[in-house]
């Protein structure tokens, strides 16, 4: 509640929303408690008074009725049937879209037909429709007022219901012997609520609006009652002779309405969940940069990493995701990077073409070298040109850099596009020349498929020659395999093996598997804690790992063959990168550690086989 | 020996396109007729692709799905309703994502409780004594219990998850890819804290992953499903020694091992399940597929002892 309350006010207009409101609300409750006229006096010697007269702040209307009473009347009552709307249509759209979401088949299929008929009508015939059946009245306003508003509330909600009911705890809750309406009570319920408040937030002002509007038409409140439309509608004919008549009940609509809305924002923002971990409200193009000076060059390579260091910064926490890392890339070489999650693999990946979200991310020393010329704040019209077209990357997930709403062929093409002055034809034809690269089936066919009418190991080939598109030097594939099941990685393996070999590509694959390591990368860097550990050429290093980290990891890999047996496990957990200890962040957990180990700094030591250890097991 | 769970038959279709009124579109089989025996202190690993009907399988045996045709039977009891109330007293599930099966609006004493209280009936004294045994009994401090799931670590929320589904006292465990989300360090802990559990407590396993080298270190027997069905079984060193049926021949030659070079990858995807091939649904991509196999579905029967394959032609030895 704190948090909330401390994200909210850090969005100033919700904020100044927040007070606004705080005001008109407390001013209404305190209405019939204020020295004010009665609000229904008539004194048509008093007619149409300007503002600041005596005795009436606001002026009069057309029967002499003090504005100011009037207008503070209105208010409470216009706020109250705005609230009471919000709260029915709210309570009514949560209950029937959590029931639909939870209950599923046919209950659902029914509800939200009904609800689909309800919402294909013009929203304001409907109440008026509603209004007509009812007879003018306040309370029937409010009623239809809520009525239509019920089916925004139960179509968000039962979706959000429907993806709670398909998260894993649900199942666990039956497991435990809960039955529907308990599951439905302590599990579901407390997940969507936030929800609710969210869509009631953000729509009580258009309720508060559209109540105005019918009494505006004389269908809502009766004379002589106020509310704030009723206001409006009685002055509508006198609005060239006694202006203020109208001005004034409007600027208090338009008050309203707005610190409502505002405010409304605001509290989605706040209980937004993303928002809620840090992540940024609006992301800068690319990772910000705060960096004293650029490392000399150490080697020359094609893609040259020099003690990067990279940064999250979240609250007073600042995490050392990438803490020193040193890699060079050679022309057609792959090198694996590999290591648990969190050891900070993704993050060296994302940093070398400024992909870190910033904030929180911070590259704050180190240097990216592409064919000598530093990357890190490079200006982002240049770093998008390479993107793509010099560096190109593979994610775990190729939906992530897959639009679900275009065909994967006019994805490719215009990735073709992008970089390349060619014709829509010509980069149709490649698009599909690429599909065949990557070994799918039927590529002109395919290329019309949409990314969701794919299987997983497809998909990931898509992704494949997305990268390929525009004839990358260096591919940076973030565990592309992981997800894939061994036969499809198989097959995913050896194909971008021998697109390395045919097209001459580095690559930097990044994953946690030393079977795949092996496999396929010449060099392997181990990371840990943000740091490698080790380095050297694949067989000599999985042969005769140097660093403890390296030889126990590979000791935990069970291997087919070995029947039925106990398999070794690192005791412990990695450090956390917010709080490493001083020295060799492996110490904790390992079995050769002395004090020195816990002194101070170690060198990543060595030329060829590189070891940052005091005590390795091998001397390579 | 006694048997801790059987199936007769145990299949299950969904529907596809379900209309208001009317049959649906079209009718899926996630699970074919499989009838599997497990013995009491037994570790069964299930192994197969994503899609191959793992999952569907192991939630009808907790009582999760309810089965379309054939039975279940645990300790000789008939399990003929989808009542996860009556099964959870008799047979739990650990899930493969251990924080998304933990609410995480909910603190782990609440998540632990709920088991104790609506299966066991415990209450006060007795349900917190149980829960602080469960915590000793994973390994996981006292003064984690009223923190919530976000605080945890993926191997600490897999203890957390483990010890859930042994609070109602279960006979049997239904671990469903238990340690595919975790680092390889941490798996080791959690694969070992597994078999502690059992030798202790007497438990009998269904181990489900896709993970040949994992399901290998801690299975008596296997079954290997594809595309629903159940394609090979026996004891688990004769089936990874001298696997009969071609696809369990690929799995294994799939998995990544230090110092294979990249091989053993062949073309070819699962059928469309949608619109299953009349014969052997792996003759897509079967090196030794004839024409009797596309036109035949292969029946599992005993191909040597007590190792059993759905093929036509099954491999030599
Ligand atoms: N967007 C982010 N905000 C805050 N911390 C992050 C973010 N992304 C990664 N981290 C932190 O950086 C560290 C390294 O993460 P990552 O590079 O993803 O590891 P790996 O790829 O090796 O699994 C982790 O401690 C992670 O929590
Ligand atoms: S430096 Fe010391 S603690 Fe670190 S890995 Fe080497 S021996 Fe172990
Ligand atoms: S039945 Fe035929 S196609 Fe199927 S696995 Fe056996 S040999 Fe291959
Ligand atoms: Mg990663």
């Amino acid at each position: 509640m704190r948090l909330f309350l401390q994200l909210l006010f850090r969005n100033r207009l919700a904020g100044f929303g927040a007070v606004v409101l705080g005001v008109i609300v407390v001013l209404a409750v305190l209405t019939p408690i204020l020295p004010l006229h009665p609000p229904n006096e008539t004194n048509t010697a008093n007619r149409f008074l300007r503002p600041l007269s005596e005795g009436h702040w606001l002026g009069t209307d057309h029967l002499g009725r003090d504005l100011m009473s009037r207008l503070m009347w209105g208010t409470r009552l216009s706020l109250a049937v705005g609230f009471a709307a919000a709260l029915f249509a709210g309570l009514a759209g949560a209950a029937i879209g959590v029931l639909a979401g939870y209950f599923g088949g046919r209950i659902d299929n029914v509800t939200m037909r009904g609800i689909d008929m309800l919402m294909a009508f013009p929203y304001i015939l409907l109440a008026l429709a509603i209004v007509a059946v009812l007879g003018p009245g306040l309370m029937n306003a409010l009623i239809a007022v809520a009525v239509v508003n019920i089916p925004f509330f139960a179509r968000n909600i039962r979706g959000v219901t429907a993806g709670i009911v398909h998260r894993e705890f649900v199942d666990a809750a039956r497991l435990s012997g809960m039955g529907n309406a308990r599951i439905l009570w302590s599990e579901v319920l407390p997940n969507v609520v936030p929800v609710i408040v969210i869509a009631m937030s953000t729509t009580i002002g258009w309720m508060i609006l559209e109540t105005a509007g019918l009494s505006f038409l004389g269908l809502g409140s009766q004379p002589p009652q106020a509310d704030l439309g009723s206001m409006l509608g009685e002055a509508r004919s006198a609005l060239i002779t006694a202006p203020h008549t109208s001005i004034v009940p409007g600027a208090m609509i338009l008050l309203i309405v707005m610190s409502v809305n505002l405010l409304g924002d605001g509290v989605r923002d706040a209980l937004d969940p993303r928002l809620r971990s840090g992540a940024p409200s609006r992301p800068e193009a690319t990772t910000r940069v705060e960096r004293a000076t650029a490392p000399e060059a150490t080697e020359s390579g094609l893609l040259r990493l020099d003690r990067l260091e990279t940064q999250f910064r979240i609250g007073k926490r600042v995490y050392r995701a990438v803490n020193g890392v040193s890699l060079n890339l050679s022309p057609g070489e792959c090198v694996g990077l590999i290591g648990e999650s969190g050891s900070g693999k993704s993050v060296t990946a994302l940093s070398v073409m400024g992909l870190v979200a910033s904030p929180p991310g911070v590259i704050t020393g180190g240097a990216v070298r592409l064919d000598g010329q530093d990357l890190i704040g490079a200006p982002y019209e240049m770093l998008r040109a390479l993107r793509g077209r010099r560096v190109a990357y593979i994610f775990q997930d190729p939906l992530s850099t897959l639009h679900p709403l275009y065909r994967i062929g006019d994805q490719l093409a215009e990735a073709i596009t992008a970089h390349q002055p060619v014709g829509r034809a010509a980069a149709r034809a490649r698009a599909v020349r690429l599909l065949e690269d990557v070994r799918i089936p039927n590529p002109a066919a395919r290329a019309r498929a949409f990314p969701h009418e794919l299987s997983g190991g497809m998909r990931q080939r898509v992704g494949i020659a997305m990268a390929l598109a525009n004839d990358p030097d260096i591919i940076i594939a973030d565990e592309p395999t992981t997800a894939l099941d061994v036969t499809v990685q198989a097959q995913v393996l050896a194909l971008l093996d021998e697109l390395r070999r045919s097209r001459g590509l580095a690559i930097l694959f990044i994953t946690h598997d030393f079977g795949v390591v092996s496999q396929l990368c010449d060099r392997v860097a181990v990371m840990y804690g943000g740091r490698v550990v080790e380095e050297g050429p694949t067989t000599d290093l999985l042969a005769a790992p140097a660093h403890p980290y390296t030889r126990r990891l590979i000791a935990c890999v069970p291997e087919l063959g070995g029947g039925r047996r106990r398999l070794a496990a690192i005791p412990g957990l990695p450090p956390a990168v917010d709080d490493l200890p001083p020295g060799c962040a492996f110490a904790p957990r390992c079995e050769r550690a002395q004090d020195a180990c816990r002194a101070g700094e170690i060198a990543l030591a060595g030329k060829v086989r590189k070891v940052r250890c005091l005590f390795p097991e091998t001397t390579p | 020996m006694t048997l801790a769970l059987q199936t007769r038959d145990l299949a299950r279709s969904f529907d596809i396109g379900r209309r208001l009124i009317g049959p649906p579109r079209a009718r899926l089989h996630a699970v074919r007729p499989i009838s599997i025996q497990v013995q009491q202190g037994e570790t069964l690993g299930i192994v197969g692709e994503s899609g191959c009907g793992k999952s569907t399988l192991a939630r009808m045996l907790v009582g999760l799905v309810a089965p379309s045709a054939g039975s279940i039977e645990i300790e000789g009891r008939l399990l003929d309703r989808a009542d996860p109330a009556a099964f959870g007293r008799l047979i739990q599930y650990v899930f493969q994502d251990p924080v998304s099966s933990l609410n995480p609006r909910k603190t782990i004493r609440q998540i632990l409780a709920a088991p104790l209280r609506h299966l066991r009936g415990l209450r006060g004294r007795e349900l917190d004594a149980r829960i602080a045994e469960l915590f000793a009994a994973v390994s996981l401090r006292s003064d984690f219990l009223s923190r919530y799931p976000h605080e945890f670590s993926g191997g600490q929320a897999q203890r957390i998850g483990i010890a859930r589904a042994l609070a109602a006292s279960p006979r049997i465990l239904v671990l469903d890819e238990p340690v595919s989300a975790l680092d390889v360090s941490v798996q080791a802990q959690v694969l070992n804290l597994l078999a502690d559990l059992k030798a202790k407590l007497g438990l009998t396993y269904l181990f489900i992953s896709h993970d040949l080298a994992v399901v290998e270190a801690v299975s008596d027997r296997i079954a290997v499903l594809y595309f629903g069905a159940l394609v090979e079984s026996g004891p688990a060193h004769k089936v990874f020694a001298t696997p009969r049926h071609p696809y369990t021949k690929l799995l294994a030659l799939s998995a990544p091992v230090v110092g294979r070079p990249l091989g053993g990858a062949q073309s070819g995807e699962l059928p469309d399940p949608l619109n299953p091939p009349p014969g052997c649904a792996f003759a897509g991509r079967c090196p030794h597929a004839t024409e009797i196999c596309r036109r035949e579905m292969p029946a599992l029967r005993a191909i040597e002892g007590d190792q059993h394959a759905a093929c036509h032609h099954p491999l030599a030895p």
